[in-house]
């Protein structure tokens, strides 16, 4: 068990994602955010924050994926969490999806799929704290807070202090 | 999350109930959006296999697995080889043959959603759309999420609200199923009805009787009119239906003493001019249309439940 990210890290982190995000979309005019919970939806949470600091008000909200997963006959049913539609919706928006850890890419397809219910983004983007690599379908992120080269057999754990009392992130082998 | 069948509302935990309520508000949310249709259960097919009449309840169901795009077939006695004398059995094996993974049944005899699922004769879950006298577990979860949305939305059960159910609690399967549910949830119940219309070893139910509507509809957050089902009325359970009607009937006199925000429910079909008139049924205290509503947001997150993932101890 190895810490990756401190706390200073991850804050660094955000902070980082926050500036590109902004000089990317060149200002938060049409941006929205949207976080896959449970600690997506905290990490757009405190981006949006900062964004608002630096940049000026960013709608957000979040985006639960269960009913859409491809994987939901591998495994029991899980209960659905809420989804928050940013105020002034999504059509037409520049969209940035905030998650924790990309892995497989599956969340995302299946993030791409629930976007189509709610309505249809100009353009949608990907903010992701940590990228382990190990993908299998064609999905990369556009913002990432820091690279890890992972063996299949690790997992990534993202602890945030809203949901985990603390901000860390590490390596179980 | 329930597993397994949907049989009873006494089946369900506390826990079990606010979290499929949970489910359900998020499915409503969504299926009030532009896009109603989620692909959760493609593939998958339900049943309704309905021996008793039904509109709300068929359709309901039907509604909830299409927009989980799941296969529905429409099964009802009439028209089918039941009128030539098929049993319960055979019907289940074919029904087993042809691949369904859920079915919904209504059914004349209270257990005869029971009996499918404790036999061996079809794998499928096995949901209760009504037996006899017995019970309509999906009818009571739409009615907590309703009295849920319009008196208790914040807060995380339903304790304190008063709930009166008024009419032929003796023949209704929606009473017996909201009494087990509602009272699991923290809602106090006052039942008023002829005694006539009341089944015997009440006195041993979590609830408070009464005979007199008029002292009792001033008190309570929720009135629950139960159809007097005429088809069941063949013994006198009361003298006259005007009479019926005059003294547990819903009226605008009496609607008039019902708290500010109470609201007036019943389970549809309504007998307008007979236990509710016609306008108690169409004023604005009055959610039946909002529960019918509620009724496809609850049976989605039922069949979600049932059928959206894999068998406990099968994941991987």
């Amino acid at each position: 068990m190895g810490i990756l990210l401190s706390s200073s890290d991850i804050d660094r982190a955000i902070k980082r994602i926050s500036h590109e995000i902004v000089e990317h979309n060149q200002g938060v005019g049409n941006l929205v955010l949207m976080g896959i919970p449970t600690r997506g939806a905290y990490l757009a949470e405190r981006i949006s924050k900062f964004i608002t600091e630096i940049e000026g008000p960013i709608s957000t909200g979040v985006l639960d994926i269960t009913l859409h997963r491809d994987d939901l006959r591998l495994r029991p049913p899980k209960p659905l969490l809420p989804t928050k539609i940013p105020s002034g919706g999504i059509e037409g928006k520049d969209l940035v999806l905030v998650d924790d850890v990309l892995f497989s890419g599956r969340t995302i397809r299946a993030a791409l799929d629930a976007i189509g219910e709610i309505g249809r983004p100009r353009t949608v983007q990907l903010a992701v704290l940590v990228d382990r690599g190990h993908r299998e379908l064609p999905i990369r992120a556009d913002y990432v807070g820091k690279n890890i080269p992972t063996a299949k057999s690790e997992n990534v754990k993202v602890h945030l202090a809203e949901y985990d009392g603390e901000d860390l992130v590490e390596l179980i082998k | 999350m329930i597993t397994g069948h949907l049989l009873s509302a006494a089946d369900l935990s506390k826990d079990e109930a606010l979290n499929l309520l949970a489910t359900a508000k998020e499915l409503a949310a969504i299926t009030d959006g532009p896009n109603k249709k989620l692909p959760t259960l493609r593939g998958k097919t339900v049943v309704n296999l309905f021996f008793e009449d039904s509109t709300r309840t068929r359709i309901s169901f039907e509604t909830a697995a299409k927009r989980l795009s799941a296969d529905v077939i429409n099964f009802s006695a009439k028209g089918s080889s039941v009128s030539k004398g098929e049993s319960l059995k055979d019907t289940a094996q074919t029904l087993q043959a042809m691949g369904a993974d859920a079915v919904v049944i209504r059914h004349g005899s209270s257990g005869a959603a029971k009996r499918l699922a404790d036999t061996q004769w079809i794998q499928a879950a096995v949901i209760n759309a009504g037996d006899g006298t017995h019970e309509h577990p999906t009818q009571a979860l739409l009615d907590a999420f309703t009295i849920k949305q319009h008196l208790r939305a914040k807060e995380s059960d339903l304790s304190g609200v008063k709930v009166l159910i008024v009419g032929d609690i003796l023949h209704s399967r929606v009473a017996r199923s909201n009494i087990l549910l509602l009272s699991k949830l923290g809602a106090e119940i006052v039942l008023v009805a002829p005694p006539t219309l009341l089944p015997v070893g009440i006195d041993k139910w979590p609830v408070k009787i009464s005979y007199d509507l008029d002292s009792e509809i001033g008190e309570c957050d929720v009135v629950m009119m139960l159809r007097i089902q005429l088809e069941r009325m063949a013994d006198s359970f009361f003298p006259t239906e005007r009479e019926y009607s005059r003294r547990y009937g819903l009226n605008s006199a009496r609607l008039a003493k019902l708290k500010k925000n109470s609201i007036v429910m019943h389970p549809g079909p309504m007998n307008r001019g007979l236990e509710i008139s016609a306008d108690s049924a169409d004023d604005l205290k009055s959610v039946i249309v909002d529960q019918v509503k509620n009724g496809v947001a609850v049976r989605m997150a039922i069949l979600y439940e049932l059928l959206g993932g894999a068998p406990i101890g099968d994941s991987k």
